[in-house]
C-alpha cells in the first residue's frame, strides 16, 4: 500500500475537466514533481488535496485513510501541509505570529485556559515557540522575527510560508511552485533545503515546478500532466524524453 | 532609542516588553485612581462613559479589528445584556448573577448571529448585522410583558453586596473601570495563545488559515460569541449608569458610534478602542457647546466686521437653524470617519506611534516610514 494515494481524480468546472480521472502514487520518503504546461491541473490537484475544491469524482488516501471527505481544517491535522503558488501569508501580522499559526494544529488549549493565560497556556507557548525557532534556524529567517509580512521581499515571504508549513510538523508537505518569483540563487538554497527536508526532517513531498533544473536536481520522480491528464509518470530524465511530453512543451 | 535584548522566549510572551511600561501605566493607573477625587463629577460621569465604550469597543476590536468581521449591529447586544439586567433586576438577583448572566446571554445570541454570518463577506455581513439590529430593536419594543415596549424600564439603583453603589459615585466609577481593564488583559491574554493568532489568520487569508488546520467556521463563531459578550456585559453597566432604558436608545446611530469608536482609535489595537471611545465621549459636549455658542460667536464676527444688528439677528437665527438641524450629529459623525479614512487610516494610535517614533529617532525620521508601498502581487482569493 503506497503513503498516498490517489485514484480516478476528477475535477469538473461545467464542460471543463480541469483534472480529468488522475491516478498516482506517492511513496513514504520520496520526492515527487508533477510537471505540465500552464493550465493543465496541477494546482487544482493540489486544491483538491487540501480541499479547497471538493473533487467531482475519485478518492484520496493517506495513510490508508480515505480523507476524500475530510474538511479541510482537518487536512493539518492529519499531517498534510502545504504552499500557495501566489503566496497567501497573513499580511499584517510578524513573521513570529504567521509561523506561530503554523503550529496550530498542535495546539491543545481551551478558551477559557487561554482568557486567563493560565500556567499550562504559557508552557504550550514555549513549547511551540522552541519548535518555531528550530525552523527558523532550518531556513535561516533570524532576520525577520518581528518584521511585519507586509513590509517584506517576495523572496523571503516565499521562504517564510515555506517555514510556516514546515512549523505544522507535517508527513507530507504540497509545494506549489516553491522557485516561482525566486532568483537563481534563491532557487539554488530552496533546492537544497527541499532535499534536507527529506533527508534530515523524513518529510515526504509533493511538488508542482515548473524550473526542470530544481526539478531534476531534487526529484525522485516526476509525472506530466497535460489537460487534467497524466502524460508520463516515472525518473525525471525518462518523463523527459517522453514523446507525449515533448509534444505537449514543444507541439507535435 | 531603546534596544530590547531578548533572552527568553518569555520575552516575547509577557505584556509588557520592558520596564517603562511599568512606569508609564503606573502613572495611567495613579491618575485613574484618584480621578473622582479631583475631576469634577461631570467629568467622572463622562468618563465612566468612557470606560463602557471603550468596553464595547474592545469587543467590537476582536470582531472587526481581530478576525475581520465588520459589525453593525452592535447596539443590539448592547441592549440584550441591558434589558437582561434590568429584567433579571426585577427579581431581586444580585449584581454579579446578572453581570454574569448578560455577557452570558449575549454570548450565546451572539454566537446564533455568528452561523448565519459564515456564509457572509464584507458588506453582506454588514447588512445581515444592521437587519439582526432592527430585529432585536422591534422585539423590545413588541415583546411587552417582558420589556414593557416603548415605555421602556427602570433600573433601581446598582447594590453590591448589601451596598448600594448610586451611578453617579466613585464606586461605581470604579466598578466599570475595573471591568474595562480585566476585559483588555483578557483579551490581551487570547491575543497571544492560539485562539487570537487564528482570529488574525482569518483576518488576512481563510484559506492560508484553513490549510494551516484552523477551524474557519468555528473560530468565527468563537469570535462572534466573545465580542458580543464582552459588550453584553458594558450593557449591564450601561444600563445602570442611564437607570433607564427603552429600545430607541439602542438604534443604528449607537452602533455607528461603536465604529466610529474602532476606526477613529484604530491602528488594529485595544489602545485605538481606548482612545477611539475618549474621542468619541468627549466629541459630544464639544458638540453641545458649539451648538449653544456658535451661533453668537458668528453673529458676533459679522457685527465686527460691519454688518448691522438687523443682519447679524438673521446671521445668528440662520446659524443657531443649522447649529440645531435634527441628524447634523450624524452627519458631523460621517464627516469625521471620511476625514479619518482619508488622512489617517490607521486612526489615533497610529498618529500617536508616528509622534513616538518622530521623537525616538530624532532627528532622523522620515516622512516615508509609515507610507504604505502598494504591493501588486495580492493572489487571487480561493474563496
Amino acid at each position: 500500500m503506497s503513503y498516498f494515494r490517489a485514484e480516478n481524480l476528477s475535477l469538473h468546472f461545467g464542460g471543463l475537466k480541469a483534472v480529468d480521472s488522475v491516478s498516482f502514487a506517492v511513496e513514504k520518503g520520496e520526492i515527487l514533481s508533477i510537471i505540465g504546461p500552464n493550465g493543465a491541473g496541477k494546482s487544482s490537484i493540489f486544491n483538491l488535496i487540501s480541499r479547497i475544491y471538493p473533487p467531482t469524482s475519485g478518492k484520496i488516501f493517506f495513510e490508508d485513510q480515505d480523507i476524500t471527505d475530510q474538511p479541510a481544517y482537518d487536512i493539518a491535522g492529519l499531517g498534510i501541509a502545504r504552499t500557495f503558488q501566489n503566496i497567501e501569508l497573513f499580511e499584517n501580522a510578524t513573521m513570529l505570529s504567521n509561523l506561530l499559526v503554523g503550529r496550530h494544529r498542535h495546539s491543545t488549549t481551551q478558551l477559557w485556559q487561554e482568557l486567563l493565560f493560565l500556567p499550562s497556556v504559557r508552557a504550550g507557548e514555549k513549547l511551540h515557540r522552541r519548535r518555531v525557532e528550530q525552523v527558523i534556524e532550518f531556513l535561516d529567517l533570524e532576520a525577520y522575527r518581528d518584521k511585519l509580512i507586509s513590509g517584506l521581499p517576495y523572496g523571503v515571504r516565499k521562504v517564510i510560508e515555506l517555514a510556516r508549513a514546515l512549523c505544522s510538523e507535517p508527513k507530507l508537505i504540497l509545494l506549489d511552485e516553491p522557485s516561482s518569483g525566486l532568483n537563481v540563487e534563491e532557487t539554488e538554497d530552496m533546492s537544497f533545503w527541499i532535499r534536507d527536508m527529506k533527508s534530515e526532517l523524513g518529510i515526504t513531498v509533493l511538488m508542482v515546478e515548473h524550473d526542470m533544473t530544481l526539478v531534476n536536481r531534487v526529484s525522485d520522480r516526476v509525472i506530466a500532466l497535460n489537460y487534467g491528464r497524466v502524460l508520463a509518470m516515472g525518473s525525471p530524465s525518462e518523463v523527459q524524453r517522453h514523446p507525449d511530453v515533448v509534444a505537449a512543451y514543444l507541439g507535435a | 532609542m531603546r534596544f530590547l535584548f531578548k533572552t527568553d522566549y518569555e520575552d516575547d510572551i509577557k505584556l509588557f516588553p520592558h520596564s517603562g511600561y511599568y512606569v508609564s501605566y503606573g502613572i495611567l493607573i495613579a491618575f485613574l485612581l484618584i480621578a473622582p477625587f479631583v475631576l469634577s463629577s461631570y467629568l467622572v460621569s463622562q468618563l465612566v462613559f468612557v470606560c463602557i465604550y471603550a468596553t464595547v469597543g474592545v469587543g467590537l476590536m476582536i470582531l472587526t479589528g481581530f478576525t475581520g468581521q465588520a459589525s453593525l449591529g452592535h447596539a443590539a447586544f448592547l441592549a440584550i445584556g441591558a434589558y437582561t439586567a434590568a429584567y433579571l433586576q426585577q427579581y431581586n438577583v444580585p449584581f454579579p448573577v446578572y453581570f454574569l448572566a448578560g455577557g452570558l446571554l449575549t454570548g450565546v445570541v451572539g454566537a446564533l448571529v455568528g452561523f448565519p454570518a459564515l456564509r457572509l463577506t464584507g458588506i453582506y455581513l454588514v447588512i445581515a448585522t444592521i437587519s439582526f439590529a432592527f430585529i432585536v430593536e422591534e422585539v423590545l419594543a413588541r415583546w411587552e410583558s417582558v420589556t414593557h415596549g416603548n415605555e421602556g424600564m427602570r433600573v433601581k439603583t446598582l447594590s453590591l453586596f448589601g451596598q448600594a453603589v448610586p451611578q453617579n459615585g466613585p464606586t461605581f466609577y470604579y466598578l466599570c473601570l475595573a471591568v474595562l481593564v480585566l476585559t483588555i488583559v483578557g483579551t490581551l491574554n487570547l491575543l497571544r495563545s492560539p485562539t487570537g493568532r487564528a482570529f488574525v489568520a482569518i483576518r488576512d487569508s481563510e484559506t492560508a488559515a484553513r490549510s494551516m488546520g484552523v477551524n474557519v467556521s468555528l473560530y468565527k463563531v468563537k469570535s462572534f460569541a466573545i465580542s458580543a459578550a464582552i459588550t453584553g456585559l458594558a450593557g449591564v453597566l450601561f444600563a445602570h449608569k442611564l437607570s433607564f432604558i427603552s429600545p430607541e436608545m439602542f438604534t443604528l446611530q449607537l452602533s455607528i458610534e461603536f465604529i466610529i469608536v474602532i476606526l477613529i482609535g484604530g491602528a488594529f489595537s485595544l489602545h485605538g478602542a481606548v482612545l477611539g471611545a475618549i474621542f468619541l465621549v468627549m466629541i459630544d459636549p464639544f458638540l453641545t457647546y458649539l451648538k449653544d455658542d456658535l451661533p453668537g460667536i458668528i453673529s458676533g464676527l459679522a457685527a465686527t466686521f460691519g454688518a448691522d444688528s438687523v443682519t447679524a439677528g438673521k446671521v445668528h437665527s440662520n446659524v443657531a437653524a443649522i447649529a440645531s438641524a435634527n441628524g447634523l450629529k450624524g452627519a458631523i459623525y460621517g464627516v469625521i470617519i471620511v476625514l479619518f479614512v482619508l488622512f489617517e487610516p490607521l486612526g489615533l494610535y497610529g498618529r500617536w506611534l508616528k509622534i513616538k517614533l518622530f521623537f525616538q529617532l530624532f532627528p532622523l525620521y522620515k516622512r516615508a516610514t509609515f507610507k504604505r508601498q502598494k504591493i501588486y502581487v495580492k493572489s487571487e482569493r480561493n474563496r
